[in-house]
């Protein structure tokens, strides 16, 4: 076992186990801390994917922002100081059967299939070669995503803002 | 065996499988949101996967990065929502938010 699949498989129980928890545990801010691990285990997976600006991205817009969004969320939604804040589960038997079967149907396709993969090499640095993606053939795309991020900032202030 | 695809996709669909558990399961508003997030990094996973993989260059990379890009303004909207919901009915358990008009 070399150095790549000892990572790999560390960064996969880093993932999989605190994804679990995100799902089973009964506080919601143990979720919101757990769901931070599985975000740095996915973005170890970029990492061993070749994808380092994925990986950076995903750290910082995924742990930086939307995790912190998510904690606000929780804060500002329970009344942290009258009640607790664990919350409900229901049908845990039959949805956990269902999610079961489905995962197990997945999988058993996905080693069933005969993928053609090429064997790659060790890969390169994607920086560079992304934004040159990004500002050529993709700067449709770029600027209508800017536009939906102005879109969406300016409509969620004015949900969230105080009726007057 | 050295790791290949199959790993990367297996990892993917239990993340999958997981997020749909969360969002059948839990009560709480924010706690689906949570679930969603999963299921889009399971995906991301997916698309990085066959970049690297599949021989298609950088397109799978860059559409992780769309993805990533499309989730954070989808949080951000969401949470929003939650918050009026709170302001609306007093809690956020969507088991228990069954009216349309007051």
């Amino acid at each position: 076992m070399n150095t790549y699949d000892f990572l790999f498989y560390l960064f996969a129980a880093i993932t999989l186990l605190s994804a679990f928890f995100v799902v089973t545990v009964r506080n919601i801010i143990y979720s919101a801390y757990f769901l931070l691990f599985t975000f740095f285990g996915v973005a170890g997976i970029y990492v061993l994917l070749g994808a380092d600006f994925v990986a950076i991205v995903q750290l910082i817009v995924y742990v930086g922002g939307i995790l912190i969004l998510l904690l606000f969320g929780v804060m500002l939604t329970n009344k942290i100081t009258s009640v607790e804040i664990k919350t409900g589960a229901w049908q845990i038997i039959p949805a956990s059967l269902a999610v079961i079967l489905f995962g197990g149907f997945l999988i058993k396709a996905i080693t069933g299939t005969n993928w053609k993969t090429i064997s790659s090499d060790i890969p390169e640095a994607t920086t560079a070669n992304l934004g040159m993606l990004l500002m050529q053939e993709y700067v449709v795309v770029f600027e209508l995503l800017g536009i939906l991020l102005l879109i969406a900032l300016v409509g969620a202030a004015s949900l969230a803002r105080k009726q007057s | 065996m050295s790791i290949g695809l199959n790993h990367f996709l297996v990892i993917s669909t239990v993340l999958f499988s997981l997020g749909i558990f969360g969002i059948v399961t839990r009560k709480n508003a924010v706690m689906v949101l949570m679930g969603i997030e999963l299921i889009l990094n399971a995906a991301n996973i997916n698309f990085v996967a066959f970049a690297r993989f599949g021989g298609f260059g950088l397109k799978g990379q860059l559409m992780a990065l769309f993805v990533i890009i499309l989730a954070a303004a989808e949080a951000a909207i969401a949470l929003a929502i939650v918050l009026n919901i709170y302001k609306t009915f007093n809690n956020v358990n969507v088991d228990e938010i069954d009216t349309l008009k007051d």
